[in-house]
């Protein structure tokens, strides 16, 4: 039983390979027109009625939405988890504060008297997510990793502890009556309504896009190369003269940076928010998106994020269980494929390596 | 900012901060034990401690013992703890026995990286609190009393309880028992040995899988004790009560200095101690805003905690 599982997961991985094979081997054009039809079809996915992929629950829309900023938070986490290699448990408080933000300053129904427009809000939260990340970080960064882990972990509780009992963030009655991004349909009516969230979608998806090119962008970069280089070794990295606090620091904060604009994003649609939506066991399923779908790599955390994220809402007949089934999966993959679904190559070469070490422990 | 009343109940603050941090450096004993040996969060303890308080609600119910028996004798509340306590351990040192054999040792076989232990660990407690959710309907389910509070001393204004003693003394006695068992006897030796070098201790003869079951086992037994003891203190136990309790002694061992089994006493006691000033100063809703706090505070200055790590440096 167990080999036949672990044959079959390695002739998945063999033709995930060759895939990988023959798209390098496509000529430019050719990937071009590719990627450009995966893309229109990403944005016709709320039009078109494709039978067994809608949710039968819950708006399809709504669930695209959700699925596009699950996506945006494991991109973000990943710079920190999978590229960075640091343990952070308590992203949700970046997410927090970036939806916390918009409401805040730009909610009629706040205390805050500041109505700020909503596109002034949201480099508001994104510049707010980031001084947090950076506050965060200055201290911690400098202790080991499992350290870090429940220090964020404690981040993350507190965040939602203000959000609960201060009067601002208004706990549990929440901050209503956010609003969305401008703009109007030809016929006068607002193009971010409640009614319509295609548009809510559209918005999401072209973030995404342009956060993952940027990211893509930054991995191949001198700072991305710092990043695997503390990843792999801290104290060698060091000595090779990199600034590995600074670059740790740099990868807090970008990866703070891309919560907080998820978490405003989320907030904007949302429309209205409370503290019931940034509970720790969310924070604890990003990290399993990112780690689910193989940390490190783009494709994989997007896998992973997708996973996580349309999932439940797909099989919401079975609610009750499907955290019991998310538990089990979550040990089952990792039992069996602890480099992730979609293992990136780096990751995957370093554990055949590891493999092929003498056992410690 | 409530000084008046910090000052005022001081005494009394201090006892329910003792009795709480009690339990909290029981539960902390698991994880310290575990990372000790290990370097593992042994994030699915805190589940571990749930099926404690469901075994021991089952024992008593098991026992005809229920919400509506009346107050039983000091016989009968002897012979009902003892049995709670053996039910929790075994519970819960068999359910920290299943978590290794079943989760983490394929892992360990296979040479994994850290993070893929703590997911592992993650999906785990996620798996055992939902069985428990699905199992009970995801309702709390009240105990009965078992023992009533009665004043027994009364120090400065300051009144402790028969229950608050009996939870302190019960504690101290099984983290001593801990303590000496891994001090001063050879399985306690081989713990050691591990903890220090897990490759020379194998070559030595050391069975390392049995080591890590014991301490697994032994983290279990001690969270079981934890369990009764919060059972007969709070009365009420759900699906979901480990993950605060957990996060909260997972921080206190990380206060005391993780791996060390008299700092997770310490940072238990601190941690119980700084919450309820905290809760007397800032209000209740502020309590655990405040351990939280403070332990990043206590990190930023001696960032391996406060007695640093030793189960990994003691002499064997």
């Amino acid at each position: 039983m167990m080999d036949a599982l672990r044959a079959a997961d390695g002739r998945r991985l063999a033709a995930l390979a060759a895939m990988r094979e023959r798209w390098r081997a496509l000529p430019k054009p050719m990937r071009f027109a590719v990627v450009v039809a995966l893309v229109a079809l990403l944005y016709g996915l709320p039009n078109l009625n494709i039978p067994l992929i809608r949710t039968p629950d819950t708006d399809f829309t709504s669930v695209l939405f959700l699925v596009a900023i699950y996506v945006l938070v494991a991109v973000g986490l990943n710079v920190v988890i999978g590229l960075a290699g640091l343990l952070d448990l308590g992203y949700i408080g970046f997410y927090a504060v970036g939806a916390y933000t918009v409401a805040i300053f730009a909610s009629p129904s706040s205390v805050v008297a500041t109505k700020l427009p909503w596109l002034a809000c949201i480099p508001l939260a994104i510049g707010i997510a980031m001084l947090s990340g950076v506050i965060l970080g200055w201290p911690t960064l400098r202790l080991r990793g499992d350290y870090l882990a429940i220090v964020t972990l404690g981040f993350g509780e507190i965040v939602r502890l203000i959000a609960v009992n201060w009067d601002v963030p208004n706990g549990q009655r929440g901050i209503s009556g956010i609003p969305g991004p401008p703009g109007t349909w030809a016929d006068g009516s607002p193009l971010f309504g409640l009614i319509d969230v295609r548009p809510f979608y559209w918005l999401a998806l072209t973030v995404v896009i342009v956060c993952m090119l940027a990211v893509g962008r930054l991995e191949h970069s001198r700072v991305g190369r710092s990043w695997l280089a503390i990843r792999e070794d801290e104290d060698a990295a060091e000595v090779m003269g990199v600034n590995t606090f600074k670059f740790k620091l740099w990868a807090f904060a970008i990866g703070a940076a891309l919560g907080g604009l998820s978490g405003a994003l989320f907030a904007s649609k949302q429309a209205f928010i409370n503290s019931d939506s940034f509970d720790l066991l969310t924070s604890i399923l990003f990290v399993a998106a990112v780690v689910l779908g193989g940390s490190g790599n783009m494709a994989g955390v997007t896998v992973g994020a997708i996973l996580i994220s349309y999932l439940p809402e797909r099989f919401r007949g079975f609610a009750d269980y499907r955290l019991l089934v998310f538990g089990i999966a979550l040990v089952a993959i990792m039992v069996f494929r602890p480099q992730g679904l979609i293992p990136s190559r780096r990751r995957a070469v370093e554990l055949k390596d590891k493999r092929e070490e003498a056992v410690v422990v | 900012m409530n000084i008046d009343f910090l000052l005022s109940d001081f005494g009394e603050l201090t006892i329910t901060g003792l009795t709480q941090g009690a339990i909290y450096a029981l539960i902390a004993l698991g994880y310290t034990l575990v990372y000790g040996v290990l370097r593992l969060i042994n994030f699915a303890h805190s589940e571990v401690f749930m099926i404690g308080t469901f075994a021991s609600l089952g024992v008593w119910t098991a026992a005809g013992f229920g919400l509506n028996s009346g107050d039983p004798g000091t016989l009968a509340v002897l012979g009902l703890l003892g049995l709670a306590i053996v039910a929790a351990m075994l519970a819960s040192g068999a359910t920290a026995a299943v978590l290794e054999m079943v989760a983490y040792r394929p892992l360990r076989r296979r040479n994994a990286p850290n993070l893929v232990f703590l997911i592992t660990a993650i999906g785990a407690s996620v798996v055992i609190a939902e069985a428990a959710g699905v199992l009970t309907g995801r309702r709390p389910s009240g105990l009965p009393t078992l023992v009533r509070p009665v004043e027994v001393l009364n120090i400065g204004g300051a009144s402790i309880t028969n229950l608050q003693l009996g939870i302190l003394a019960c504690a101290l006695a099984m983290m001593v028992a801990l303590d000496l068992f891994i001090n001063r006897t050879r399985m306690g030796r081989g713990v050691r040995a591990v903890a220090q070098d897990p490759q020379t201790s194998a070559l030595m003869g050391v069975d390392k899988d049995r080591v890590i079951l014991l301490i697994f086992v032994l983290g279990g037994m001690m969270a079981g004790v934890a369990a009764v003891l919060y059972n007969i203190k709070i009365g009420s136990t759900t699906y979901n009560v480990g993950f605060l309790l957990g996060i909260k002694a997972f921080a206190a061992a990380v206060l005391g200095g993780i791996g060390n089994l008299r700092g997770a006493l310490l940072g238990g006691l601190l941690i119980g101690l700084v919450e309820n000033y905290g809760a007397g100063l800032f209000g209740n809703e502020w309590m655990n805003a405040v351990a939280f706090v403070a332990l990043v505070g206590v990190l930023l200055f001696r960032p391996t905690g406060l007695l640093g790590e030793s189960l990994r440096g003691a002499r064997a």
